[in-house]
């Protein structure tokens, strides 16, 4: 059983509210950040822990935090990523909604450290019921004297507001989601200026992701070293996970870093196993913007090491054998899910949630939508593979945003590993006419042979 | 004379005539412009859509659009542009119920297209399409954040996750007995799990 550090006190009766969160541990690290210690101490705690991104991108959080421009007399800001649109990834709603103060304490503390007087937590709008849980939250503290002026008789003021989105996969870029949070459309910006030099209304922002900003709260109250004692190298700490697809249990789990990911997926304090009793197929462990592996490659790397949950271990092999642990949004595929058809699907999404600014992106996703429909219907030609290929590498790095690439990886994936499947639909288009023909024609992955000189 | 483009009008007050918000809505709308720094009240204009359309029976039409930007001080034009790029915002008229389901990969995996065509067959009424009483419109999304629960929908605030036919059935069933949309102040928060 690994250590918990965030879901600690997940089935706590009550936890939701303050009382049981407060009788539990809960706001020592704000007690401690604000009478123990300095700003630039916290920074350099959260520096000590190792603590990367949670969500996707990985960027070590203390080196983020010391990028923070400070001029004079220019306000500070916070702004908390609750942004979730990943498909697969659900983390920060479950932890939103089981455990609310532990945001709340997270931005208080982080707040201090940054020197930020007002913070937002931009959440999408879907989640409204969440909004209205960190509403009440946030009530609470005010009313403890957690959040508003001379906060603990330190001197330190701070209001924390959430913001509603209005339902776009864009705003979770942070340049994106600042031009929302301002009242206009969600188009990332271009950088430099980072938003560490001029973020919102133009002023020294830091946007960090949910989870990142509940991991400042052990990271306080234990101190950076002993969080950095947990996981393997420079993935450190725990991570939630979350679990979906065709697995015996679907859910939101805290790992320590470095777990096995054979371990992840058949334990059964984790997944459970494939459902029904059938193989898989492949996984996307990550989120759908990272590459697909088939599943001669989830647990094993190229080079046969165990796969580990960790940033560097699903990496391993680049993007021809290995992937990306991203926002942690892991979903597993049965023997019978058609790859071409769940590549279209995805295809589908970024089309859909493009924000039109990039040529490459706005046209591409479009292209590789329709050409991916195409062959999924029995209706496409071999050169269609080959030009799926080219679409993807002419989209990928040409956009202001990792939006593009986000679109091309996927597809690029699924190519690479599952050509044969894309080939079967261009030669047996009678067999996948029904939209249900992977329960039918289960294909599975083809293990290259290793070459020999 | 005024300019009429694609139904919507030049900026003329007289046009909006009768449209007003609930006392309530009003106090949250400036509520809300007060939370940012002085100047920065285009900030609530996400949220403040969010009022708009609970006041207007779901759906935001360019007259609804002018008289927020009337209340923001605004462009109507900067609104036009902040409603038609997110997808929650709607610009036509919906039924008093709108079910959204997922139809993206981790509920795909897990059957959302049996339960698109399962609704649609009930309802008799295909994707994007509001049913004959104007009670309820089917909509793909594509994924809320409950793969975990997949498959799922989303009507106004509430989740429903792991559907079965039975579930949908007693859901449909619910709404059209409550048979009224909610609106952004009486909506509970309460998960539906």
């Amino acid at each position: 059983m690994g250590r918990k550090l965030l879901l600690t006190h997940d089935h706590v009766e009550g936890i939701q509210g303050y009382t049981a969160y407060r009788a539990n541990g809960g706001y020592r690290s704000v007690e401690k950040a604000l009478k123990k210690m300095t700003p630039d101490e916290v920074v350099e705690e959260v520096k000590k822990s190792g603590l990367r991104g949670r969500g996707g991108a990985g960027f070590p959080t203390g080196m983020k935090w010391s990028f923070l421009a400070k001029p004079d007399g220019v306000p500070r800001y916070l702004v908390c990523n609750a942004d979730e649109s990943e498909p697969g990834t659900f983390k920060d709603r479950y932890l939103m909604e089981r455990i609310p103060h532990i945001l709340i304490e997270g931005m208080i503390t982080s707040s201090y450290a940054l020197g930020a007087n007002t913070s937002y937590i931009y959440i999408r709008g879907e989640y409204f019921y969440v909004a209205r849980i960190l509403e009440n939250a946030i009530a609470e503290a005010y009313a403890n004297g957690w959040l508003g002026k001379n906060i603990l008789g330190t001197g330190y003021n701070l209001d924390l507001y959430v913001q509603v989105g209005g339902g776009a996969y864009i705003c979770g870029e942070e340049t994106a989601l600042l031009e929302s949070l301002e009242g206009k459309r969600g188009n990332p910006r271009i950088k430099p200026p980072f938003p560490a030099v001029a973020g919102l209304y133009g002023c020294p922002t830091v946007v960090n992701n949910v989870e990142t900003i509940a991991a400042v709260v052990p990271i306080v109250n234990d101190g950076g070293d002993e969080y950095a004692k947990i996981g393997i190298g420079r993935s450190t700490g725990t991570k939630l996970i979350s679990a979906s697809g065709n697995i015996n249990k679907p859910g939101v789990y805290e790992i320590e870093l470095g777990v096995p990911v054979e371990e992840f997926i058949f334990s059964d304090e984790y997944c459970g196993g494939i459902a029904n009793g059938k193989r898989m197929k492949a996984c996307v462990p990550g989120g759908s913007s990272v590459p697909i592996l088939p599943d001669y490659l989830v647990c094993k790397t190229a080079a046969g090491e165990d796969r580990l949950m960790t940033y560097e271990s699903l990496s391993d092999g680049g993007f021809v054998s290995g992937s990306m642990l991203g926002s942690g949004g892991f979903i597993v595929y049965d023997e019978h899910q058609c790859i071409v058809r769940n590549t279209w699907n995805f295809s589908r999404f970024y089309h859909h949630e493009s924000c039109g600014q990039c040529s490459p992106c706005r046209e591409g996703t479009g292209w590789m939508e329709r050409v991916l429909h195409r062959l999924e219907k029995g209706e496409g030609n071999m050169s269609d593979i080959d030009l799926l290929v080219d679409v993807a590498k002419k989209i990928e790095g040409n956009t202001i945003c990792p939006l593009g690439d986000a679109a091309a990886w996927p597809v690029a994936a699924a190519i690479r590993h599952f050509r044969h499947e894309f080939e079967y639909h261009v030669l047996h288009p009678d067999k996948i006419k029904d939209p249900k023909h992977g329960h039918r024609e289960p294909i599975m992955p083809v293990k290259p042979e290793p070459v020999t000189a | 004379m005024a300019e009429v483009i694609q139904g919507t009008r030049a900026f003329n007050p007289s046009t909006r005539a009768g449209i007003k918000f609930s006392d309530e809505a009003l106090k949250t709308i400036e509520a809300l412009m007060k939370r940012y720094p002085e100047g920065k009240h285009k900030s609530a204009l996400l949220p403040v859509l969010h009022v708009a359309q609970a006041e207007s029976d779901g759906w935001l039409s360019p007259e609804v659009m002018d008289y927020v930007a009337e209340l923001m001080k605004l462009q109507s034009i900067e609104v036009y542009e902040v409603a038609s790029f997110y997808s929650m915002y709607n610009l036509k008229p919906v039924g008093k119920c709108v079910l959204e389901v997922c139809r993206t990969s981790s509920c795909w995996t897990r059957g959302a297209e049996d339960v698109i065509d399962y609704i649609g067959k009930k309802l008799n009424i295909r994707e994007g399409e509001t049913s004959p009483d104007g009670m309820f419109t089917l909509k793909t999304v594509e994924c809320l954040g409950a793969c975990g629960g997949a498959p799922m929908l989303q009507c106004g605030a509430e989740y429903h996750e792991n559907l079965t036919e039975a579930k949908i059935d007693s859901l449909i069933e619910r709404y059209r007995s409550e048979g009224r949309r909610k609106s952004y102040t009486d909506l509970d928060y309460q998960n539906t799990k």
